[in-house]
């Protein structure tokens, strides 16, 4: 069918667009810094860039499973702000740093399976609502908690996922290539993981078909609320101390790495690959404005530009597959 | 002979390289209703988005009243007199019927500021509605119309906007048969008004009780243009399909086996459906037929799990059951085909393979292997035509669509198939083999509860009609008291005799 072949590689490249564009613009950026910036690629730089990004990339993460999902999280900046405050206090008060990090991953779970029982239970309108209430408690009791202060000097053992290092490589490097290989894994070679993607791309299609859609979100939304605990735990290690107002903004800079990343706001589609790329661009961004002495609040602009960039590409490309859609009606 | 109010020569159009009309000419009568027909596939929407001003051809003239014209965008359609009763109704649900009709052109009191006259909206509204035969209060909300009454809606606006030439795509796929009634008799009113129609459909019947003319396409290729009278059905199916049509879908012999595989008593849900029992033997077809809102999709999801239930007693091979959702349903061998396969039925951006699995392969870990396995079975066994089991269903056309999602069951080996309209918007051609489907389903030993708007499809494949109406079971009728009229008069509350 000659029909078919010409949409095959119009697919093709539109596919090839979605999958490898923001991989193309990371690279075409860094090759763009490495010209103007003798500092760009050097080896400790781009670790550096790594580690910078490593909690965004976490807080992605769960975000990622959350958008595809056609949902949103905005609590998760601040469950990372809780957690760093518990983990410190569970410290400070004498537990061992394992320990303290086991509770704060629970708890952040925890709040993160609330957030989806929330939805799911009380059928609230959009996940915005619940998340948003959660945003807010969540934030309000680290304050209360802490009373507004800092929680510092934690002691070298809780430090070591923030700061530490093996054979010259970080360890939030570490950590956010194990979780990337682990979400990897999950989305593509689990059901599971199918079931997300379906979900978020036809919910009453999904429910219909025999998925347990509640069961689901609940699951996706407690996974979001503990990669904010593993990024708490990063932070607070390298911070060496629990502030109760880390994080603050946090929810929406990981929902630009996914939306950079090439995932649709409207759910069903989302790749981890896209995601550590778009946390990498923002990162990146980030670390050569700074090469450059572009002012931080110049940095701001630029990101915004970038999100709005980004998925205006992905509208393009959009509108270029439907059209090659209609093309065989 | 009158000059035609439309007149399209010799219109091609491709998208990129690949032709969607080819060489048509057309032409449209001034108070001529003219039916337009053709598998899905056939160009009509494309056409249709042309003559719209949505989408401008490759070559050829478009004409209005003999001069040409180039209709380069909807607007300018619209001020030629050129309107769309469209299939997705493109109204405003919080609105009300009169706003709905202005939408846009709200008359206005200039004072300073633009004061709207709501008196005169809805003044104009309801003589607009009267004058379509069918009278109804222009404050309602449009959320709160039936079907019928939006595309009376429409129809109005149309008229409000002074159109000259209506283009209707398949106005009564969500219409109850009294509702097609109505639409008939509108469409008579246009036509006295001198307003021309083109009218699509899929529904053959209709073509007979309407329109003056009809046009067939078949891939992108105008294949005739007659006065209906003159294209009795059987040369009307031949054309559309290019092959000689198959006898008008007869009755077929039974498969029913003793065994019962569902029971339903006293069952009540969602306050839309009230004590309805009945039961279905292994390899039975049943029919369950009755106007658009009688509560067939009600009761079918209501079963399966997908709403709550108030009351009622459901029995799978004798066994009393619970099913509280889909997951239960399925684990008892449940299959629900949707009503509305791009809403319930589909992910339509997944691939094939994926949609195909969805309810069968539940373990934790995907094993790919088995699933191309499963898929390449089912592409071969219901003859779905895609090019790649990886392509987006999205990408199939509305019949592979449909075998998609029953291959679904199939993989996932239910025995109970429940099947709410299983050919809504699919051509002639993969009609037939959706019925081919399910009698070979039935003859396999699968019990099916048939729920369709169209009576041919239940008279042809079942082997009993339940009849609803209002939420209620009306009647039963065997295969041998069951006629186009017999359901009907149940259909609409009035007794079997």
């Amino acid at each position: 069918m000659k029909t078919a072949d010409r949409g095959f590689w119009a697919r093709g490249v539109s596919e090839a667009l979605r999958r490898f564009g923001p991989l193309a613009a990371l690279l075409l950026m860094g090759l763009a810094l490495s010209l103007l910036s003798e500092h760009f690629l050097t080896f400790d730089n781009l670790l550096n860039v790594f580690r910078q990004s490593a909690v965004n990339t976490l807080l992605a993460l769960g975000q990622l499973l959350v958008i595809i999902t056609a949902g949103i999280d905005l609590s998760v900046g601040s469950i990372l702000g809780l957690c760093c405050v518990l983990a410190a206090l569970l410290v400070k008060a004498g537990a061992p740093p394992g320990l303290a990090i086991a509770a704060a991953l629970a708890a952040g779970a925890g709040l993160g399976t609330i957030n989806g029982l929330l939805f799911t239970k009380l059928r609230l309108p959009h996940p915005f609502i619940p998340t948003l209430g959660m945003m807010n408690v969540a934030r309000g009791l680290a304050l209360v908690i802490t009373g507004g202060f800092p929680v510092s000097e934690l002691g070298g053992g809780f430090r070591y996922w923030g700061a530490g290092a093996v054979a010259g490589i970080p360890a939030p490097v570490i950590v956010v290539v194990c979780f990337c290989v682990l979400f990897h894994v999950f989305l593509t070679r689990t059901t599971l993981g199918r079931d997300i993607y379906a979900i978020g791309g036809n919910r009453q299609a999904a429910l219909l078909s025999g998925i347990p859609v509640d069961r689901r979100l609940a699951l996706v939304y407690g996974l979001s609320g503990f990669m904010s605990a593993a990024g708490a735990v990063v932070l607070a290690g390298r911070m060496n101390s629990g502030f109760p107002l880390a994080g603050v903004g946090a929810e929406l800079d990981s929902i630009a790495a996914v939306i950079i990343g090439g995932a649709s706001f409207f759910g069903g589609s989302g790749t981890v690959l896209g995601t550590l790329v778009g946390a990498l661009i923002m990162g990146v961004l980030r670390n050569g404005l700074n090469l450059l002495n572009v002012s931080a609040y110049w940095q701001t602009v630029v990101i915004g530009v970038v999100i709005v960039a980004a998925v205006w590409v992905d509208v393009l490309r959009q509108r270029a597959t439907e059209k090659s859609r209609a093309a065989r009606r | 002979m009158n000059a035609p109010l439309l007149r399209l020569e010799h219109i091609s159009k491709a998208f990129s390289g690949v032709p969607a009309l080819e060489d048509v000419s057309f032409e449209v009568l001034p108070g001529e209703v003219h039916a337009l027909v053709g598998e899905n596939g056939a160009g009509k929407s494309t056409l249709m988005n042309i003559i719209g001003g949505v989408l401008s051809a490759d070559a050829g003239q478009t004409r209005w009243e003999g001069r040409p014209v180039a209709v380069e965008s909807p607007r300018q359609a619209q001020e030629l007199g050129i309107s769309f009763v469209h299939q997705e109704l493109a109204l405003v649900p919080q609105l009300s019927a009169g706003e709905n009709i202005f939408l846009g052109r709200h008359p206005c009191r200039r004072a300073g500021l633009e004061w709207v006259r709501w008196e005169e909206i809805h003044q104009r509204a309801r003589a607009l509605l009267e004058e379509l035969g069918h009278p109804m209060d222009p404050r309602r909300l449009v959320a709160e119309l039936s079907m019928g009454e939006r595309q009376l809606v429409e129809i109005g606006r149309a008229l409000s906007l002074r159109a000259r030439l209506v283009i209707m795509d398949e106005p009564t796929a969500p219409l109850s048969e009294r509702e097609t009634v109505r639409l008939l008799e509108v469409i008579g009113q246009l036509k006295r008004r001198g307003v021309s129609v083109i009218y699509i459909t899929h529904r053959l019947k209709e073509i007979y009780q309407g329109p003056d003319r009809v046009t067939v396409l078949r891939d992108g290729r105008r294949v005739a243009t007659a006065p209906v009278a003159e294209m009795p059905p059987e040369a009307l199916v031949r054309h559309m399909v290019g092959r000689p049509a198959r006898e008008q879908f007869p009755a077929l012999e039974s498969s029913a086996q003793p065994g019962e595989a569902l029971r339903v008593e006293g069952f009540s849900a969602r306050g839309q459906v009230y004590d309805i029992g009945f039961r279905v033997h292994r390899g039975e077809i049943v029919g369950l037929a009755g106007l658009a809102g009688a509560g067939r999709t009600e009761l079918l999801e209501a079963l399966f799990g997908a709403a709550g239930r108030d009351a009622g007693r459901v029995f799978i091979e004798g066994r009393p059951v619970n099913i509280r959702t889909p997951v239960d349903a399925i684990r008892h061998g449940l299959a629900l085909v949707p009503d509305d396969r791009k809403a319930k039925g589909l992910i339509l951006g997944a691939p094939v393979r994926w949609n195909m699995v969805l309810a069968s392969e539940r373990q934790l870990c995907i094993r790919a292997d088995r699933e191309r396995e499963k898929t390449r079975r089912m592409v071969d066994e219901l003859r779905v035509r895609t090019p790649d089991p990886e392509q987006a269903v999205a990408q199939l056309s509305g019949g592979n669509q449909q075998k998609v999602v029953l291959a679904k069951w199939l993989l996932a080996d239910a025995s109970i198939f429940l099947l709410d309209e299983p050919t809504r918007g699919i051509d002639v051609g993969a009609k037939a083999e959706i019925y081919e489907i399910i009698r070979r389903l039935a003859a396999r030993g699968a019990a099916i509860v048939l729920a369709s708007s169209e009576l041919e499809e239940i008279l042809h494949l079942a082997d009993r009609v339940l009849v609803m109406h209002r939420g209620r079971i009306a009647g039963e009728l065997a295969r041998a008291e069951a006629s186009e009229e017999s359901i009907m008069r149940l259909a609409t509350g009035g007794s079997s005799r």
